[in-house]
């Protein structure tokens, strides 16, 4: 260990000003994804059909919205901060600058068309 | 590397010199799984969702291709590739805990993150293909 302070340590925080954060939400997103990734299979393979009525009708109620929304948010969080070490390793200067860019468009603009399809279905406009 | 003493101690693995071991294969699998559904999954899972949210019409066209030889092949692709990830990110979970670095039991873990993906497919599209008629 450095010459840091007892409290610095703690706080995990070095010269990045970012410690084990990225590391920590890795995991607690994966707790996530293991949870909402296995309630979504189950519930598409116990759905009778798969046609768009069907679909439509499971994802109108609340106990199906609102796992679905958590879900885009726990996948696509927890995606960004895996490719994000991807990036690191592999990509060098301006090429992972353009990268980290992409990435982050990539997810915002997916997760909100996901979060805004979710949302028109659950209150009844499709 | 030029100059360096020439010594019985053991050299730190090499770059090109490694053997192929059950548990680097997992760990590369993990990778490039979690990155194959970042950029391929995720794209398919936001077309059936903006598909069910626009209509009948672009529903359609999500099903037939969905439906499709092709579609059930990257299904069942992606399924296992989401099983592989989930396996051996629950065997990383546990790692994390300090447990499973004893090698034998860590070698086992390894493999069985394999045997766990291909098992938990091929009975999620047994269920698949006798319930939904496709
Ligand atoms: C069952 C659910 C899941 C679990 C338990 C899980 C677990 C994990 C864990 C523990 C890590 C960190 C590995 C490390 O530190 O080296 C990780 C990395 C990652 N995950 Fe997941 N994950 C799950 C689902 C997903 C999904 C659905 C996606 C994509 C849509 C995904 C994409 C990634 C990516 C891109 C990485 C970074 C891998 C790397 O480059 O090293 N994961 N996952
Ligand atoms: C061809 C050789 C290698 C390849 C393709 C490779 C690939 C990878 C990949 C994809 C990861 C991230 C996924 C994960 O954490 O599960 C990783 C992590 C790691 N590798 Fe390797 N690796 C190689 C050789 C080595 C060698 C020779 C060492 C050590 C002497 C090593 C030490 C590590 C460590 C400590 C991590 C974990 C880093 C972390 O958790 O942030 N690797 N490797």
């Amino acid at each position: 260990m450095g010459a840091g302070t007892e409290l610095g340590r703690v706080r995990g925080l070095g010269s990045a000003k970012d410690g084990v954060h990225h590391w920590w939400l890795q995991r607690v997103t994966a707790v996530g994804n293991l949870v909402l990734m296995l309630w979504l299979i189950f519930s598409l393979v116990r759905l009778p059909s798969l046609d768009h009525a069907s679909v439509v009708l499971w994802l109108r109620q609340p106990v199906a919205a609102v796992p679905m929304l958590l879900l885009i948010v726990s996948v696509f969080w927890h995606f960004r901060l895996g490719v994000q070490v991807l990036l690191e390793d592999y990509s060098h200067g301006a090429a992972r600058v353009i990268g980290m860019l992409a990435l982050n468009f990539y997810v915002l603009a997916g997760a909100a068309a996901g979060v805004f399809a979710v949302l028109k279905i659950a209150l009844g406009a499709a | 590397m030029a100059g360096r003493p020439i010594s019985p101690r053991p050299l730190s693995p090499h770059m090109t010199i490694w053997k192929w071991r059950v548990h680097a294969v997992v760990s590369m699998t993990h990778r490039i799984t979690g990155n194959a559904m970042a950029m391929g999954a995720v794209v398919l899972f936001l077309w059936w969702l903006i598909a069910a949210a626009t209509g009948p019409e672009a529903y359609a066209l999500f099903l037939s291709v969905a439906t499709g030889w092709f579609g059930i092949l990257v299904g069942i692709g992606f399924t296992w590739v989401f099983y592989q990830h989930m396996a051996s990110g629950i065997r990383h979970l546990v790692m994390d805990t300090g447990q499973n670095f004893d090698l034998a039991a860590n070698r086992a873990s390894a493999f069985t993150t394999f045997i766990a993906s291909v098992v938990l497919t091929v009975a999620t599209w047994a269920i698949i293909f006798t319930t939904k008629g496709f």
